[in-house]
């Protein structure tokens, strides 16, 4: 599904360079679910924003699901990651002045679907979540746990192949963050691959591949054990654990 | 291609900020206001100039006598120019370009006009045919003067409206004899003029008839010309000219300001024309300098927008948004506060126009001020291009906001 090989990439600080990315190699597999992990500045941020397409990097190739992500115009990177990727973020980033329901149908929007198809769809998806009944409210009058829900239907309206989780616990309890976790966990059961960046043992924990990032590079690549999605029929058998670079 | 959501976005965003919103709207509604107070004023003065100029052909050139104040070929200074018939054909037959001309004879004394009892004192022209191109006489009734009038000495009369009101009140004037000094004249036109009342209180008689019939023998008291579409280099080669013939015939210097007075209208209108254009000018100039301040306040105002709404536009990007899609938004807002203002501040400078018009005292040099409908065009032209302007640069820096500001924290 995912596919990186030799991927480097830095940043200008200054007259300096910080390297932060240095040659990762990474596989994951269709239906995966994978926590990646690492204290900050390990570079677990950037990663995620190459996979997701969000930036770009310096050197390497990156393929999603067999195509060549690299050097795409924005309008096509915008496209991808409309069609075949779903963001959730740890501060919701919903937008305030829109209502749980049109926060939900926003990727329809910019697919240019009619206005009433979309909220209807939309309500679909709030309903997955249970929470149909707060469709009319703003963020603001919905509780962390709520609006992390909210996020994660609008990240699934659009049936992404991959979803990619930053820190999506970061600002919740305990108790919300393993329902967060659940909701995760059921949609990766009906395949959708799902990537996680934390840095909470007890969120990695849950996922089936824990990939630790220290200073750029991949430490340690290791199978939480099983399957990584059981009893998901037509997903490719095992995970192709490519192994860890490091 | 209308976008109700497009719509619905800007609506959202724009009440989210009401008070900012409501301030940048204002300097450019301010903006349009003064410049259509401006431009309204400017047409005002405009007209009022045009209002001078509304009784007479601005094409035309009148000649004055007077006396000679400079010695001259032996002759001493403080002779008294007199015009005959010989000094209108001279100047009819060898000054070029001379499209209409006509000569004046006021005879001395007042002359009393009568009808059946009515009486009443009322400037009595002698004129040539060609007068009523040079007054721009409006026959209302019957005729004007014609050549045969002339030629044949008849005794007829071209009365204004206001002289009919006088002496004939309702009854029918056509064709019913004044008397004018005794005379009597057959009224046989009536006539209106731009000028107002008192050039409708004038009786038009033959030039020819006239100087036979009140001691005037061959004078003229003066005479006036049209020059037709000449320009206005053409006419002051013709006044020149006219100067020159007539130093020639009366003998005094053609340097003498004081013997004759040719007066070229073209000139005073030029004149008039281009202190127009300037003030015209001034005001776009002044104008649009103001609308230029409200466009760099939406400018600012959109920058700040942009700049807060930063990590907003991030996630659209992560949810698909592509950069025509973000500069669409922010151009399009800034294009409707500024339009929406913008129409504010014109209609409230209409207003403003109106009611200063009325309540201004009345005034000869300020006459219906007021904006033309091209002039509204033009100002809505200005604002939409002017919103563009100011929302290009945000929407620029929107488009270029990078997705991965969705991930960063605040």
């Amino acid at each position: 599904m995912l596919r990186l090989a030799d991927i480097n990439k830095s940043y200008a600080v200054g007259a300096n360079k910080l390297h932060v990315l240095k040659g990762i190699d990474l596989e994951i597999g269709d239906g995966e679910m994978v926590s990646i992990m690492g204290p900050s500045g390990s570079g677990k941020s950037t990663l995620l924003n190459v996979l997701g397409i969000l930036d770009g990097y310096d050197s390497g190739e990156y393929y999603f699901d067999e195509t060549l992500i690299k050097g795409l115009s924005e309008t096509k990177a915008a496209s991808y990651r409309n069609r075949l990727l779903g963001f959730v973020f740890q501060s919701f980033n919903l937008i305030p002045f829109k209502t749980a329901v049109e926060n939900v149908a926003l990727p329809l929007y910019y697919q240019k679907i009619a206005r009433r198809r979309r909220n209807k769809i939309a309500l679909e998806y709030l309903d997955r979540v249970g929470l149909a009944d707060w469709a009319g409210h703003l963020p603001g009058e919905l509780s962390g746990g709520q609006q992390q829900r909210v996020a994660i239907a609008r990240s699934l309206i659009t049936k992404p192949k991959v979803m990619l989780a930053d820190e999506p616990t970061g600002a919740l309890d305990s108790q919300t963050s393993r329902e967060v976790i659940e909701i995760l966990r059921s949609i990766n059961r009906e395949g959708t691959t799902v990537v996680i960046v934390t840095h909470e043992h007890e969120i990695s924990e849950m996922t089936d591949r824990v990939i630790h990032l220290l200073d750029g590079v991949i430490e340690r690549d290791k199978n939480n054990g099983g399957s990584p999605s059981p009893g998901k029929a037509g997903s490719k058998p095992g995970a192709k654990t490519a192994g860890g670079a490091a | 291609m209308f976008d109700l959501d497009k719509w619905q976005e800007i609506l959202a965003t724009i009440r989210q900020n009401k008070l900012r919103t409501f301030l940048t709207g204002f300097s450019v509604a301010w903006g349009i206001l003064m410049l259509v107070v401006l431009m309204g004023s400017g047409e005002g003065l405009a007209n009022g100039i045009e209002y001078q100029f509304r009784d007479d052909a601005v094409n035309s050139i009148w000649v004055n006598s007077g006396q000679t104040s400079i010695p001259y070929a032996g002759l001493q200074p403080g002779r008294s120019v007199r015009f005959t018939n010989e000094d209108h054909d001279t100047v009819a037959r060898d000054v070029e370009g001379v499209e209409h001309i006509t000569s004046r004879f006021y005879a001395s004394g007042t002359l009393t006009v009568a009808y059946q009892g009515e009486t009443g004192s009322f400037d009595i022209r002698s004129v040539h045919p060609d007068h009523r191109y040079l007054e721009k006489t409006i026959v209302t009734k019957g005729r004007y003067l014609n050549d045969l009038d002339l030629a044949e000495y008849r005794k007829v009369a071209v009365i204004g409206e206001r002289v009919k009101d006088a002496l004939f009140a309702t009854r029918p004037a056509i064709g019913k004899y004044v008397n004018i000094n005794g005379i009597p004249f057959r009224v046989v036109g009536l006539f209106r003029d731009e000028g107002g009342q008192s050039e409708e209180e004038k009786i038009y008689l033959p030039i020819t008839t006239a100087q036979k019939a009140f001691g005037g023998a061959n004078r003229i008291s003066m005479f006036m010309l049209t020059t037709g579409e000449a320009d206005l280099e053409t006419t002051d080669g013709m006044a020149t000219g006219i100067r020159q013939l007539l130093a020639q015939r009366h003998r005094f210097s053609p340097e003498d300001r004081r013997a004759v007075f040719v007066r070229n209208m073209n000139e005073f209108f030029q004149r008039f024309v281009n202190l127009m254009a300037g003030i015209r000018i001034f005001v776009w100039i002044i104008g649009i300098g103001t609308i230029l301040a409200g466009v760099v306040g939406v400018s600012n105002i959109m920058m700040i927008v942009v700049k807060e709404r930063t990590k907003e536009i991030g996630v659209r990007k992560a949810l698909g948004a592509t950069p025509g899609s973000i500069l669409g938004l922010i151009l399009q807002e800034s294009v409707f506060i500024t339009a929406i203002a913008g129409y504010v501040g014109l209609v409230l400078g209409v207003a403003v126009l109106e009611f200063g018009a009325r309540a201004l005292p009345h005034s000869e040099f300020f006459v219906n001020p007021g904006i033309d409908l091209r002039l509204a065009l033009a100002a809505t032209a200005v604002l939409v291009l002017a919103g563009a302007a100011a929302g290009f640069i945000p929407a620029y820096r929107a488009a270029r906001v990078r997705p991965v500001e969705a991930l960063k924290d605040e």
